[in-house]
């Protein structure tokens, strides 16, 4: 699983980094970013598939998704 | 302000066309000029070129430094129709040499954009500005072709820093705001119209010609602005490796005794931060300016001197990142802010060490936290002035600058901006563009 988050999106509700802290960095003004090492290029290690899903399922403006993008 | 002059670097051949990027002939340069200097001959195509641009070692002009040969490739090797952007937007107000170059030279960048294009597989090829007299000249320079082998479009924006930024130029060309995106997609993979998108700086472009003829210089040059507090401030061309400190006596005009009074420089237009008087020793190469923590960028530097104080350079261009950032990413708006905040009353002596301490943190947090280079760009800047200038820092705790006392940090809409409207002859190549109405401009875009 890929996962992007747009942070041209992202109005710092903050679900994200509660659901998966270890995916999901916020900074003091709680605004998420991808934790250091990880990148939308890159497959989630296996574990933290599970919450990156429910972060994006939770993010009150989508602006998580995975990728590639089905269209 | 003073006169604004163009030179080449004296170990490069002078005011010879297509060995070099600056020409030294005043004026606009026709078609008839252009191919009298050996421009628009034919030369290596498709993976011939990208060889020789990859054996060049050329990298991406606008800043990124990003290997061309590579970025031509993904391109190139992307299925169906593909499109070529020349970014001329040059949205760094430090540097002139886009809009030099686009303004002077339209036929040397028009040249390389048919290359571009046909090395790519495109079949559409934007020349993306903001400049109105780059947008005329172009006009007027493809007013002089005719049969031309793929669909060539003058696209104007309005001005601004993140304008110029790779996903911006996509998406201001499919009718969106001229805002960065979050990446991936990248525009080799989705660009204009949905299609792989070279995405190449003006410089770039225009360096692509004399790869394909063979007649590049040697050694390797690239065009920089060199501005701030010397006599000769211009547009100059300068190989790879040179000594800043050479450039500033031998281009900028600052004799030995002068050169001592450097406080530092701003690097890469307004985003690789500040070096302290060091920098007179660094060579002027992508390489060892990143080693040295700082960077190369669009090749636009901007000199300090006695009069100027480090500490309210960084807070004047944080300031201005403060303001022109996208307004997008949470991180980037507040981050530019905070950072903004602190530079601006260290230089009114009203920081402690409490804030030194906030900005020490931002910069170890924020750098990568934006959809952009913006937020990096301002973290250059805080992080490099706490490294650079750790005296200046200590001496403004609690204490006004009286060089400080006197900028006006919100008047200053972009600071150590130069004007290309001001390199002059004789030296000066630039020229308003062709004499046309102006009514024709808009008529042929």
């Amino acid at each position: 699983m890929k996962i992007k988050l747009d942070r041209t999106i992202c109005d710092g509700f903050g679900k994200c980094a509660e659901h998966a802290p270890a995916v999901f960095s916020l900074d003091e003004w709680g605004y998420a970013s991808l934790e250091r090492g990880l990148s939308a290029d890159a497959e989630l290690p296996p574990e933290l598939e599970q919450p990156a899903r429910r972060a994006l399922l939770d993010c009150p403006v989508h602006a998580i998704t995975e990728r590639p993008l089905s269209r | 302000m003073p006169a604004l002059t163009t030179g080449a670097h004296p170990a490069l051949p002078q005011g010879i066309v297509g060995q070099g990027l600056i020409r030294t002939v005043p004026g606009w340069e026709s078609r008839a000029a252009y191919e009298a200097g050996g421009g628009y001959r034919p030369g290596l195509r498709g993976a011939a070129l990208i060889d020789a641009v990859a054996g060049r070692g050329l990298r991406g002009r606008g800043g990124a430094a990003f290997p061309v040969a590579r970025k031509l490739a993904a391109v190139a090797a992307r299925p169906g129709d593909r499109v070529v952007v020349v970014n001329g937007e040059e949205g760094e107000p430090a540097s002139v040499k886009d809009r030099w170059l686009l303004r002077a030279r339209p036929h040397l960048v028009l040249d390389g954009a048919l290359r571009a294009a046909d090395a790519a597989g495109a079949t559409t090829a934007y020349l993306y500005v903001s400049d109105t007299a780059a947008a005329a000249s172009l006009d007027a320079a493809l007013a002089e072709l005719d049969h031309l082998p793929v669909d060539v479009r003058v696209v104007q924006v309005e001005p601004g820093y993140v304008a110029g930024e790779e996903t911006a130029v996509v998406n201001a060309i499919n009718g969106r705001p001229a805002k960065p995106s979050e990446k991936p997609p990248r525009p080799f993979e989705e660009g204009v119209r949905g299609l792989p998108t070279l995405v190449s700086n003006a410089e770039t472009i225009a360096s692509l010609p004399a790869v394909a003829l063979g007649t590049a210089s040697r050694p390797p040059s690239f065009l920089m602005t060199l501005g701030g507090a010397v006599p000769r401030p211009g547009l100059y061309e300068v190989p790879f490796g040179t000594p800043l400190g050479e450039v500033t006596e031998v281009l900028g005009g600052l004799a030995g005794t002068a050169l001592r009074d450097v406080r530092g420089y701003v690097m890469g237009g307004y985003f690789a931060g500040l070096v302290n008087s060091r920098g007179h020793g660094l060579p002027l190469d992508y390489d060892a300016l990143r080693a040295a923590g700082t960077g190369l960028g669009c090749g636009a530097v901007t000199v300090l001197g006695p009069g100027d104080c480090a500490v309210g350079a960084a807070a004047l261009l944080l300031a201005y990142f403060g303001r022109e950032n996208a307004g997008q990413c949470g991180s980037c708006f507040n981050g530019t802010a905070a950072m903004a905040g602190v530079a601006a009353a260290l230089a009114r002596g009203e920081a402690g060490q409490a804030d030194i301490q906030r900005l020490e943190r931002w910069c170890g947090f924020l750098p990568g936290r934006g959809a952009c280079g913006t937020l990096d760009g301002a973290v250059n800047v805080a992080a490099s002035l706490l490294r650079e200038f750790p005296g200046e820092v200590r001496a403004h705790l609690h204490r006004p600058c009286p060089l400080c006392a006197e900028a006006d940090f919100l008047a200053a809409a972009s600071p150590f901006a130069l004007s290309p409207d001001s390199i002059t002859p004789p030296a000066g190549v630039l020229r308003p563009a062709a004499p046309r109405p102006a009514s024709h401009a808009e008529a042929a875009r």
